[in-house]
Order: C-alpha cells, then structure tokens, then sequence
C-alpha cells in the first residue's frame, strides 16, 4: 500500500533524508527508530505532506498514487494519518467542531454523504470508549490546556474517528507514562485490521512491547541501515545505538 | 515640493461657514460659541498633529466630500426601517431611530414607562447644561466640530435602580443629499444609580456616497450601574467616521464597551473611560476586520484617578490587502489609584504583505502599588496550526478560516446578548470566508 523509493529531502537546503526505500503491505506494523537527529520524524512529515520539507529525489506511492503531488489535506482523505509528536494547542478552535469539519471534509472527498450532528455524535461516543478520552475534553479548545498525555490521546482519538488506511504514529510515546502508554497502545492495537498499516516512529523500544511491529528499521544519518524483526528492538534496547554507528562507519571506511 | 502643516485651518473655515445661516439653538448656545473658538484658533488635525499622525482624516474629508453641510431628513425611512425590522432578532428589545442624525420618534420603539428618551432642542435648561459636559470641547477637534454643527440630538436617562434586561438599539440612519454629506449624531446617556443597561449602536448607511458621520456620545454612569455598549460599524468603502465616545465611570459601576469595525473607508474611533471612583471597572474589546485600502484607527484611553479600579483591553485586528490599522491605548494611573489592575492587548494578524499596523501602548503610572501589563503581537496565520488542521483533512482555506475564526471569536465572545452576538458571527463569519 506505500511504497517509498530512494526518498531524499531536505529543509532549507541541508539534506535530511538521503535515500530511504521502504515497503509496506496491509496488516503490517512497521517499527522506525533510530538515534535523535537521525531522520525520523523528518520521514514522518514529509509523507503526511509539511511543506517546510523539500523532497529533492525519489518517490512514495499510496495505493497506486502519488503521494507527493497531493496537498496534506489529500493525503489526509485518501487515508493518511499523522499523529503529531507536538499536538498543536488551538485555542479558540472547538474540538467537536473541527473534528465533525475533518470527517465531512473527508467523507466529501470520498462521495460519501456528510454525517448528521446525531450521527457524529454517536461516532464520537464509540471512539471515545477505545481511547478511554474524558468527554469534558472535547468540550474544550483544541488541544488547549490539555496535558502531554491528554494531547496523544486525543490524536489516538482522532485516528479512531478518521478511521485511516495508513496511520504514521510520530513519538507518539515520547512524554508519556507507563499507564498513558497502555491506553495509547491499547487504542492502536484496536484499530488494526488486516487493510491497514502503520508506521510506529519511536526513539524507545519500550512501546514495541505494547504495539507488537512485523518490522524493525534502524534510521540513522537519513537512511535505513539495518533492518531486522522485533527481537532487533530488543537488542537496541540490550546495547544501545552505539554499535549501529560503529556498524555504520565500518562499513563505510 | 508638499508643505506640510500642522493644522488644516482652511477644512475648520470651511466647516465654520457651514453655521451660516444655520438655525440658532440658544439652549447651546454657549457649547457652541467655544467649539467655534477652538476651531477658529486650532483648526482641523494634519498629520503633523501627534493624535492624528496616522489618519489623515481631515485630508480625506476634504478630498471626498464636496458638501460640508448637514443632510436633510431622509423620505420615506419608514419604508426602510420595515425593510430591516428582523436584522438583529430584537423583536423583543427596543429601538431609536435617527434620521440623518435627528431623532425620530415616530419609528422608534421605546416605553417612556422603562425610560426617557427627549430630543436634544426639547430639554430642560438644567438637562441641557450637560451637554459638553462629560465629552468636553477641547478633548478632541471632532468633538468642538460636533458641538458646533449638530442641529439635535438625543439624551437618554435610565431612571435610578431601573434592570434593562432587553437590549436597546440605537440605529441611525445616514443618506447625504445636495444640501450636504456631513452628520454630527449627538447623544447623551446618563444611567441612573443602580440600574442596567446594554446599548447596541449602528449606522445603516443608505446608498454608497461619500459621507462623513461624526458622532458624539456622551456617558454618565452612576453608582452601581452597569453598562454594555456595542458599537457595530460595518458601512461602505466611502464612509469617513469619526466617533468620540467618553463615559463618566462612578463607583461600584461598570462600562464595557465592544467595537467591531468590519467595513468602512476611514475610520477613527476614540473611546475614553474616565474611572472617577473607586472600585468601579471599565472595559474595552475591539475587533477590526480589514481588507481592501480601508483604514481604522482606535485610540483608546483609561483614566484610573482613584483605589481599587479595574480596567481589561482586548482589540484584535485581521488586515487583508492594504489595509491599515492603528491602535494607540493610553492607561493614566493617577497617585491616589492605588491597587489599580489594568491590562491591555493588542493582536493582529496580517494577511498580506500590504497590510499596515501601527500599535503603541501608552502607560503613565503614578501610583506605586498597582498591576498594570500590555501587551502587542503582529503576525501572520500560525503555520504550525494551519498544517494540523490540514494533516486531518481539513482543506487550505476552511483551515485559514477556522483559524481566523477562533483569533476574532475571543471578542465576539464577549457580546451577551445572544440575537445580537449571533448576528455578529453570522456577518463576521461570512467575511472570513468559513463554511463550517
């Protein structure tokens, strides 16, 4: 369903991302990670389509198209979702109302008829449930106010209602304690089919425990240079990063 | 070469000739000879004048209008008032309905039972003295030229311990013809002791000619009372507005004033609370929403004299095209107005590279133990903001506009009453280009 070939980008001229290939079929649960620095969220958000980032050679295809041509809001209908690592606080902007405004927009875009104020409240209070979110949240400003935890559960919450085909999870653990990274976990966990992948981006191997990956990429210096199952989490976990970079260069020089 | 000068004298002999012939109204009769000394002597603002020296206000009025005299009544408002009767969904407030200025009665809906409402040529001796009293003639040139040039006017008294809880809505209609382009509403309101009152103001502006509508209001608020005045200017792009609104604050009482300038060709608003006792509050939100080459400048002033006041300021500014907006909000806090709270903000967002602001806070302390802050961003649309809207499907301009939205709607929240505030969004909404 993505297909990512030979991807280069850059931001304001300096090179980030210098040739990353990656496949992934429907059902799998990629693992990304890497040292900080690496290129890892940079990946995230050139495919969710941020336009600070210049992709300067190479492809990505999404079920067949360009993924690259299309604007973020796009991306975004056809069934991309990125969970921030920074949820934004937009104050003013009322939660119900932007995420009614997302699922019509998108519904729209796929020719489906817009969901009615009764329809979509019932689609909230089914989601709600999977992501343990308290309604009073929802009742306020955009991620305004919320805490580090309430803002990751409020993105699981919003992939829960927009239902993508290919969910991209940005440090989605970063912040979080040991019981807010159950219910995070727990809610993607619940969200996967046999149709959809998922890319989990993290520095720690300790969400791969909750998020169970097919597999196991090591990001560094921009391009993917070891590629492994779960138990090669487990061994960064046992050893560090230190010996990929070793590995890295020694094989360089 | 351009000669700049500091004063316009040859736009204040203009406007002074315009009396000629104008009939006498002896119950002003003293108002009116020092408006014409301070103009004869001080003549109209240029931009040389430290007040004015980002709205060539006087330029523009004598660029665009050619007649300086006052219109006369407007034919047939009936027809238009019932044109507009549902607007504002105020079936159940009330209505002042004035004609180029004047006040008319007859399509106004008012209850002399709940209040009093009495033309300006009609007052008593010992009404009329306080006139000038509140707005004095040397505070600004448009308040001397307002006095001298103003044919009637209206006061209002809210009688003592009096709960208004419906709003009333002052609407005033302006239509220039071949006798002139140039209104001077005058109205004066004093709010009894105790008593409550939310005063919604407008100008409905019939056709598109140039006009020049400048107004004069005057408050007095008594002890206790609490006041809502909303100042709706949403006219045409050959409007000029001056608008001098001063309120007399006593103790214990409240002002919020909320002004939300949403079309216009220039305008200039000054509002000015005088907090005159202690514990009493004054409040001021402004909402400008630009675009084109429409100018708007509010200069506000807050004058804290004794203990325990409180002042809030909030004006926000969206500026499309070349727009300008200026904001200048001055905070006096007197020796004796100890443990004064006074805040001031200014945001603005500009939506094109065009668009021009010029904000400056203008704080004078002279007391030692008080809480005073300000505050001014200028920038554009949050790009960090704007992509997460996106990143959920959400297309470009629908985010643009949920943005904007929720940077205005921090004013619009504080209108109260609720038909008023609904209508407010709708025309806020439809300018922000939002289908949400």
């Amino acid at each position: 369903m993505l297909s990512i070939k030979n991807l280069h980008a850059s931001i304001e001229g300096t090179p980030i991302l210098k040739g990353i290939s990656l496949e992934i079929k429907p059902g799998e649960v990629h693992a990304i990670m890497g040292p900080n620095g690496s290129g890892k969220s940079t990946l995230a958000s050139v495919l969710a389509g941020r336009e600070e980032y210049e992709v300067t050679e190479g492809e990505v295809y999404f079920k067949g198209k360009n993924l690259l041509e299309l604007s973020p809001e796009d991306r975004a209908r056809e069934g991309v979702f990125l969970a921030f690592q920074y949820p934004v606080e937009i104050p003013g902007v009322s939660s119900t109302n932007f995420l009614r405004t997302a699922v019509n927009q998108v519904r729209e875009y796929r020719g489906q008829e817009p969901l009615d104020a009764v329809k979509f409240l019932s689609l909230m209070k089914e989601k709600m449930k999977l992501v343990e979110i308290d309604q009073k949240l929802l009742s306020r400003a955009l991620n305004e106010g919320f805490s580090g935890g309430e803002k990751k559960k409020n993105e699981i919450f919003q992939m829960a209602v927009l239902e993508p085909t290919l969910a991209i999870l940005d440090e989605t653990d970063s912040g979080l304690d040991i019981d807010a990274l159950k219910v995070v976990a727990n809610g993607v966990n619940q969200l996967k089919t046999k149709e959809n992948g998922t890319i989990v981006v993290t520095h720690y191997q300790r969400l791969l425990d909750y998020i169970v990956p097919d597999y196991v990429h090591v990001l560094f210096d921009g391009r993917i240079v070891k590629s492994g199952s779960k138990d090669l989490a487990l061994e960064l976990e046992d050893k560090g990063y230190d010996w990929i970079k070793e590995e890295v260069s020694g094989t360089t020089v | 070469m351009t000669v700049s000068i500091k004063k316009d004298h040859k736009l204040a002999d203009a406007f002074l000739s315009v009396t000629e012939g104008m009939q006498d109204l002896t119950l002003y009769s003293n108002l009116k000879k020092s408006a014409k000394d301070i103009l004869a002597d001080s003549g109209m603002p240029t931009l040389k004048n430290e007040e004015y020296k980002y709205t060539a206000i006087s330029k523009r009025i004598s660029d665009q209008i050619t007649h300086l005299g006052t219109p006369s009544s407007i034919s047939d408002l009936q027809h238009e008032v019932h044109a507009r009767e549902n607007l504002f969904q105020l079936e159940e407030g009330y209505t002042l309905v004035c004609n180029n200025g004047i006040f008319d009665e007859r399509l106004s809906k008012i209850d002399p039972q709940v209040f009093q409402v009495e033309s300006l040529k009609e007052l008593k001796e010992e009404k009329a003295a306080q006139i000038g009293a509140v707005e004095k003639n040397e505070s600004d040139p448009f308040t001397a030229l307002n006095s001298l040039l103003f044919l009637d006017g209206l006061r209002i008294d809210i009688p003592e311990g009096k709960i208004i809880e419906k709003p009333l809505m002052l609407v005033n209609f302006v239509k220039p013809d071949q006798k002139g382009s140039c209104i001077h509403p005058r109205v004066f309101i004093h709010v009894g002791k105790n008593a409550q009152l939310t005063l919604i103001e407008q100008t409905i502006y019939l056709g598109e000619d140039p006009v020049f509508v400048n107004s004069v209001t005057e408050w007095m608020v008594g002890q206790n009372a609490h006041v809502r005045n909303y100042k709706l200017q949403n006219g045409h792009k050959n409007d000029l507005v001056v608008s001098n609104t001063r309120s007399e604050i006593h103790q214990d009482a409240s002002f919020t004033s909320i002004v939300l300038s949403l079309e216009g060709g220039m305008i200039r608003n000054n509002l000015s609370l005088d907090l005159k006792a202690s514990k009493c509050e004054g409040n001021m939100y402004g909402l400008y929403l630009l675009n084109g080459k429409t100018h708007v400048d509010n200069h506000t002033n807050v004058d804290h004299t004794k203990p325990h006041s409180e002042s809030n300021e909030l004006y926000k500014g969206i500026l499309a095209d070349q727009s300008r907006g200026v904001f200048n909000g001055k905070i006096f806090v007197r020796q004796d107005a100890q443990k004064t709270n006074a805040f001031q903000q200014n945001n603005n967002i500009l939506l094109s590279e065009d668009a021009t602001i010029n904000t400056k806070p203008q704080l004078e302390i002279w007391a030692d133990d008080v809480k005073c802050s300000h505050g001014c961003t200028t920038g554009q649309l949050d790009e960090e903001a704007l992509f997460y809207l996106r990143a959920r499907g959400i297309g470009k301009d629908a985010a643009k506009a949920f943005l904007l939205h929720a940077f205005a709607g921090e004013v619009l929240d504080q209108l109260k009453d609720e038909g008023f505030k609904e209508y407010c969004e709708k025309v806020v909404h439809a300018r922000l280009g939002g289908n949400y």
